[in-house]
């Protein structure tokens, strides 16, 4: 099994997308969607990190609907100060004392912060575990540390057990 | 009729953040605020057209998910194109302190 | 009313390529440029997929699927270029 879908999950999913953009489904989408989902997972398995396992995969769906609902708050807060005065903005680089340490899992972090308008991921010491992110509208760094750690990062670690 | 109202309201919604977007990027005074406005764009902008496209489809009966794949695959990288900006940047310049 | 929407939309995104248009030629910097021809490919995502429900067909949505695309590589690329001064390699 393993030898021949190195990764089920991603091969589920190249289907299903092959399927979605296919003009229309058919027997014949069908065969060659599933073929394309065998193979490229054969030739990009080798670059992959170990992916680490769903632990608490409802947890993960309660994740994703949290951070479609902040984008969409925070769209409106951002939308705001871009048409405002100029003058409000606070932009600030903040430090973020990371405890992940897989590296998937932390890029899942550093995503979910860059979507979610008014933050940004800038760049990662993997060294010191520290994320570089840049805020456009920052007055209180405790705070916004505490929000992003509580908000994204305890929920990750749930999900996949780390 | 109430299909439609929806699909007009996100059709505009999107329209409305992707000028938005745009407008943040001639506004905001430096690289890194200006990095912010085409997050906006790709998220809600193309997001809420994506939105408007799978009412209108799904009313009429055909399940159009394949707009679903361009907001999949723009919120996928979307990320990925702002940290190898961030890092082009930072190689020329330091990054302000605080 | 959503044809009425839809012209809304499109004369908006419309501004918004303009506006994107400026940061392209006014920089200063190459990485300003980099990020406004990303911003420009989303804003024509928007355009392509605004058309293609004015106009009920799919050829305009896998044009936007594959700027979506062509957009995310050349980024990628540019910057790549800034950081290495090469592309490939």
């Amino acid at each position: 099994m393993r030898r021949v879908l190195p990764q089920p999950l991603v091969s589920l999913m190249i289907l299903a997308l092959w399927i979605a953009i296919a003009p229309a489904p058919s027997l014949g989408q069908f065969v060659l969607g599933s073929a394309i989902a065998v193979a490229i997972p054969w030739f990009t398995h080798p670059f992959w990190p170990d992916p680490p396992r769903l632990v608490r995969p409802v947890a993960a769906v309660m994740l994703f609907l949290r951070v479609m609902w902040d984008i969409v708050v925070a769209n409106v807060e951002v939308a705001w100060l871009v048409l405002g005065p100029s003058d409000r903005l606070h932009p600030k680089f903040i430090e973020l004392p990371l405890e992940i340490d897989d590296p998937f899992v932390a890029t899942l972090l550093a995503s979910i912060i860059t979507l979610t308008p008014g933050t940004l991921s800038v760049d990662i010491d993997r060294e010191r575990r520290v994320l570089l992110v840049h805020a456009l509208d920052v007055t209180d760094v405790p705070a916004a540390i505490d929000t992003i750690k509580r908000r994204y990062e305890a929920p990750l670690r749930e999900i996949f057990g780390c | 009729m109430l299909i439609e109202i929806v699909a007009s309201v996100l059709v505009l919604l999107g329209g409305a953040f992707t000028l938005v977007g745009s407008v943040g990027l001639v506004r905001l005074p430096d690289f890194f605020t200006r990095l912010h406005a085409p997050t906006k764009a790709t998220t809600l902008g193309v997001g809420g057209i994506v939105a408007a496209g799978l009412v209108q489809s799904a009313a009429a009966g055909t399940m159009g998910l394949s707009e679903l794949a361009i907001s999949l695959f723009l919120f996928i990288t979307a990320p990925v194109s702002a940290h190898l900006l961030t890092k082009a940047v930072l190689k020329h310049r330091d990054p302000p302190a605080g | 009313m959503l044809s009425v929407a839809l012209h809304a939309a499109l004369a908006m995104v419309v501004v918004a390529m303009a506006l994107t248009v400026y940061r392209l030629l006014r920089g200063p910097d190459a990485a300003d440029r980099i990020l406004a021809l990303d911003t420009l490919s989303i804003n024509a995502i928007a355009l392509l997929l605004l058309g293609g429900m004015l106009l009920s067909g799919t050829v305009l949505f896998e044009a936007a699927l594959l700027i979506a695309m062509t957009g995310f590589v050349s980024t990628a690329a540019l910057c790549r270029y800034l950081l290495r001064g090469d592309m490939i390699g």
